[in-house]
């Protein structure tokens, strides 16, 4: 069923009782085309490419969970392509732009919201780093602008401009970054490869990868064994764990980032604003409520659930940029784990065994990229060959020395 | 849950006192070893589930580092010692 304000009068005048389910249930077949082991964003988001941009339609995804039980629910639904680096900007501006095209190309309102964001300064040198990151951006054709202290304040009035030791001198702004709800990603892209015949499978761990002569020729499953002629890798938080499966060697270290929301609350924070005197970035979703969040929680972990001093910083962070938060009552926190790769940047990548594609290390910064992950994964998987814009993000640019460390930060996961 | 680490030197201490510096488990090889075994060991991680090494920083105590052995899933401390002593012990085995 195609989604427009036609269906909706429709279905109305029938009493709502006539809408279908977004997606099938469907019972695993013996043999897939493709396999992607993730049913999160960017598995979804692949398999959604790979029917609708390549043609390719035998294709499972297979979710140990439910759809977008994973880091698509759980994030602070940010998109930007606020990004210095050759490597990185091109791709993430690709994200940026699938994401202006995405309600109307997938049929599904995923609340795309370019409010603006926001990267306050502190000091002259960081006003430096952010002109340059400005210029960099700008050379690569992406929308960026340097604000000063009053054009912040008629923004923002409400941030802390006379901090004693972190005053604000100006902010990076780019126009177009912003938000989007990001549990309908998840669905709309499922919906799409749904209607598509990719087939959808929950509840369906992979607990084994079978080799023959080198290739992949299936998974074992929670729900028997699946063959496949290729096997596509979205499982990122437990990238390690499925990649042993296939004694893949990684640069990928686990660590858990925490999220909050507060009480919702009338409109006050009208853009996404970062914090560059700290790591704390917060933006007000539609509900009212404020969604934060800071660094990770430094020590490797699996846990989908974080440390209390973590929560306290970032309690502090807030505060210190909004003194006003402190009158606001946090609702709900939570974890999730990420992919911290040893620079800071993912892997989209073909793997030392020809048949299995890999697709992980997004570290905190995965959400944005959802749809341009999807595109170039498919890419890979449909043509055995890189996107263009994708082609920095190598397995082995570590060995070959051509890391893409955005932060400058040296081969250490818990610091990007 | 890992909020207080007992130093071996400065007893029971709150986390935020120390600096993680990450896999205590990768072993770093000798200067003239070949290229491929220092690139494992700056950039591959096992990174498994459960029982893991971390190396952490004492930064605000006696700035010691401490290879602290953790549960990664759980967060329960199993044991801290000083690194020095770990590789000294590891020597006479």
């Amino acid at each position: 069923m195609r989604y427009s304000a036609y269906s909706i009068f429709k279905q109305a005048l029938s009493g709502n009782r006539m809408w279908k389910p977004a997606w099938r249930e469907p019972q695993p077949k013996p043999h897939y085309d493709v396999i992607i082991v993730g049913g999160g964003g960017h598995g979804l988001a692949t398999a959604y490419y790979l029917a609708k941009e390549f043609g390719i339609t035998n294709v499972a995804v297979l979710e140990k969970g439910y759809l977008g039980s994973g880091n698509v629910g759980r994030n602070t639904t940010i998109i930007r392509s606020n990004y210095l680096l050759e490597g990185n900007n091109p791709f993430y501006e690709f994200s940026l732009k699938l994401w202006e095209g995405l309600e109307r190309d997938f049929n599904y309102n995923a609340m795309v919201s370019q409010r603006g964001m926001l990267n306050l300064f502190h000091s002259d040198g960081q006003r430096d780093a952010y002109a340059r990151k400005g210029n960099g951006m700008r050379l690569h054709g992406v929308d960026a602008e340097l604000l000063d202290r009053e054009q912040v304040r008629r923004k923002a009035p409400y941030l802390n401009f006379d901090h004693a030791r972190f005053p604000i001198m100006g902010a990076l702004y780019q126009k177009r970054a912003g938000t989007v709800r990001h549990d309908a990603v998840a669905w709309g892209y499922g919906r799409g490869a749904d209607a598509r015949g990719v087939d959808l499978i929950q509840h369906c761990e992979v607990t084994g990868i079978r080799r023959e002569n080198g290739l992949v020729v299936g998974v074992e499953t929670t729900r028997g064994f699946i063959g496949c002629n290729k096997l596509a890798l979205a499982a990122a938080g437990n990238t390690s764990t499925v990649g042993r499966m296939a004694d893949l060697e990684l640069p990928i270290e686990s660590h858990v980032l925490q999220a909050f929301v507060s009480e919702g609350l009338k409109p006050v924070v009208d853009h996404v604003i970062t914090y560059g005197a700290g790591h704390f970035y917060i933006s007000q979703s539609d509900k009212g409520g404020l969604v934060f969040g800071a660094e990770i929680d430094f020590y490797s972990s699996y846990a989908q659930r974080g440390n209390l001093a973590t929560v306290e910083h970032t309690m502090e962070e807030g505060v210190s940029l909004i003194p006003g938060l402190s009158r606001a009552k946090v609702l709900r926190s939570w974890g999730g784990v990420m992919d911290m790769s040893m620079d800071g940047s993912p892997i989209i990548d073909r793997t030392p065994i020809d048949n299995l594609y890999l697709n992980c290390g997004w570290c905190y910064g995965g959400f944005k990229a959802t749809p341009a992950s999807g595109f170039c994964f498919a890419h890979l998987i449909a043509k055995n060959e890189t996107h263009h814009v994708s082609r920095f993000m190598r397995l082995d640019r570590f060995e070959r020395g051509y890391t893409i460390d955005e932060a400058g930060r040296g081969p250490q996961p818990n610091l990007h | 849950m890992a909020s207080l680490i007992t130093c071996p030197h400065c007893g029971t201490r709150p986390k935020e006192e120390f600096s993680i510096r990450g896999a205590a488990a990768p072993k770093r090889p000798s200067p003239t070893a070949k290229d491929e075994a220092w690139h494992r060991y700056v950039y591959v991680r096992d990174n498994p589930k459960g029982r893991i090494l971390e190396y952490w920083h004492h930064v605000a105590g006696c700035r010691r580092f401490l290879v602290v052995e953790r549960d990664n899933l759980t967060h329960e401390v199993f044991g801290v010692t000083d690194a020095a002593e770990l590789e000294r012990a590891g020597a006479d085995e």
